[in-house]
């Protein structure tokens, strides 16, 4: 079995840095196309985003840099999401998607080599006010 | 749907509605375009075979929506969607039976808020439950 760290120092540097804001703008197509992929028919969200909306608002500034860095992990798959909602995601909201890496582990699984990653975010409106946090924990193996 | 549920209706042990979906290929397109995850293990099945998998696999997200549907069903006008979570244990996969269930496991006051913890979950046709997580809520009261 190869016990190799596989948290290489590229990895490490991002550990607690803050990266973003990615910014959207929830234009009304957006959440309906959303809506109409999960398939969920509630008039409520014609005008408010459903609550797995923010998985659309990728911090694309820190996942492409998880996601490119070398590594001789190839497969990744989602491990967990937790979203907590202080505000509604409305249409019109101008969201700010803020992200860092909180912790790197990794374990000999029956995968072999598995590294967890965990990761923070934050979305904020328009208004400043913190609408969504959430917390995604990705698995690469 | 049903009419409003109000907090004064539940308790620990209450189960909330089933909800039954059946992704499709196509479903999992719209939502990789939708969402912006263009992972391949979800829409082809060459690759996703190639990764070790037994076929193409619904999105966790995707699966936590339908959970995130059968919560707000569930609350109707009057409840709020607090907290959402849910652990991917397993693969679901596509052209069979996806079925989201929850349970409340617990109800309590708290800031003037009248709150409730949902365990939720999704099984496979084998019964396996392949999402697991919680729901905090908040319920409208009758008083």
């Amino acid at each position: 079995m190869n016990e190799e760290s596989v948290i290489s120092p590229e990895l490490e540097c991002l550990l607690n840095v803050e990266l973003g804001p990615d910014v959207y703008e929830i234009e009304k197509g957006m959440v309906r196309r959303f809506v109409e992929a999960i398939d969920d028919s509630n008039p409520r969200w014609r005008e408010v985003a459903p609550p797995t909306f923010p998985a659309a608002l990728v911090p694309t500034s820190l996942i492409h840099r998880l996601f490119n860095a070398k590594s001789r992990l190839t497969r990744l798959l989602n491990g967990a999401s937790e979203l907590e909602y202080f505000y509604p995601i409305r249409v019109g909201d101008v969201i700010s998607v803020t992200a860092k890496l909180t912790r790197l582990r990794q374990m000999e699984g029956k995968e072999g080599t598995t590294l967890f990653m965990f990761t923070e975010a934050t979305y904020t409106n328009q208004r400043g006010e913190v609408a969504v946090k959430g917390k995604n924990t990705y698995i690469k193996y | 749907m049903a009419g409003q549920i109000y907090y004064e209706d539940i308790g620990a042990g209450t189960e909330i509605p089933a909800l039954v979906k059946y992704p499709t290929t196509m479903q999992l397109v719209k939502y990789a375009a939708a969402s912006g995850d263009y992972y391949q293990i979800h829409y082809d099945k060459d690759f996703a075979v190639a990764s070790g998998l037994p076929g193409v696999i619904v999105h966790g997200w995707l699966a936590l929506s339908f959970l995130g549907q059968m919560i707000t069903d569930w609350l109707g006008e009057g409840g709020t969607m607090v907290k959402l979570n849910g652990s991917y244990r397993g693969m679901n996969k596509v052209n069979e039976d996806l079925f989201c269930r929850g349970k409340v496991t617990k109800k309590y006051a708290e800031d003037g808020k009248n709150l409730a913890r949902v365990e939720i979950w999704v099984e496979n046709p084998q019964g396996e439950k392949t999402v697991t997580g919680t729901a905090v809520v908040t319920l409208p009261s009758r008083s």
